[in-house]
């Protein structure tokens, strides 16, 4: 391997992993508040779930312990019973209202 | 080694989640998820998990990404119109985001000491160690789990009807 330019550490501080997460959080929620369309919403949720699963995998492997693992586990599968509903939801929302603008299905009813 | 791998996937997982954020038009921002769900796994992989990397990349990257794109090819979703109110959403939403990061990372960067280091391979969890605490452990959850997907699947068909 040639050698860097840079100096890098051999080793990441478990601080990095987490401030990535924040990072990955606040764009997540970014995109949550100011897009419009309902499934890109929908992916920024995904996205902060995401986030938040990687903070569980670090403290997992900082505590030594396996419990991490099985919350981002729980975590992936809710997010799988959560996508298979809410797209359902989004498919009768474009049935009956033919736009996927979040802004136009403000009111409950139609 | 790890610090490398590290930063390129970081790196990529931040662009890709940028990335999401500012396309305009859906498959685009499916297509970044995947990517930021790639390179989470390979940071999953970095942190020693082994089973949940598989699992991030069967299920998130794989099941779920697919029923994403499944759902914008069937609707049909084109690129999002101008937007019109965006400016004094944004105006408001922005700063407090960056708020909001600030404080996360500094709290992160106070919290937890540097001498913390994530060394690779000194601590793996493979599907033994997963499955063990799964049935033991956390054996009600995981019940309560399969209750929860029965209850998914009940309520996607309801709602797939032709009637609602």
């Amino acid at each position: 391997m040639p050698e860097l330019p840079i100096a890098l550490p051999a080793h990441v501080p478990l601080s990095w992993y987490l401030i990535l997460s924040v990072i990955l959080f606040v764009v997540g929620a970014a995109g949550f508040l100011l897009r419009r369309n309902i499934i890109t919403v929908f992916m920024c949720i995904e996205l902060m779930l995401n986030a938040v699963n990687l903070t569980f995998i670090a403290f997992s492997h900082q505590l030594k312990q396996v419990d991490g693992h099985i919350y981002s586990f729980f975590v992936m599968v809710v997010a799988a019973a959560e996508a298979a509903v809410g797209l359902a939801i989004i498919l009768t929302v474009f049935k009956n209202r033919s736009t996927l603008e979040v802004d136009e299905v403000s009111s409950m009813k139609l | 080694m790890d610090a490398l791998l590290f930063f390129l996937f970081a790196a990529i997982a931040v662009g890709c989640a940028i990335n999401l954020v500012l396309q305009t038009h859906p498959i685009s921002s499916a297509l970044s998820l995947v990517g930021v769900m790639g390179s989470l796994a390979v940071l999953y992989l970095l942190l020693g998990g082994e089973f949940i990397a598989a699992v991030q990349l069967i299920v998130y990257a794989g099941a779920i990404m697919v029923l994403f794109i499944f759902v914008i090819m069937l609707l049909n979703a084109g690129a999002e119109k101008k937007p019109t109110r965006n400016i004094l959403r944004a105006a408001v939403a922005l700063p407090l985001l960056f708020t909001l990061l600030a404080i996360g990372a500094f709290l992160v960067a106070s919290q937890t000491p540097s001498t913390d280091v994530v060394k690779f391979g000194s601590f793996l969890v493979g599907g033994h160690e997963i499955g063990r605490a799964l049935f033991t452990t956390y054996l009600l959850p995981f019940e309560a789990t399969s209750i929860l997907i029965l209850i998914a699947i009940l309520g996607a068909i309801v709602l797939a009807r032709k009637e609602i």
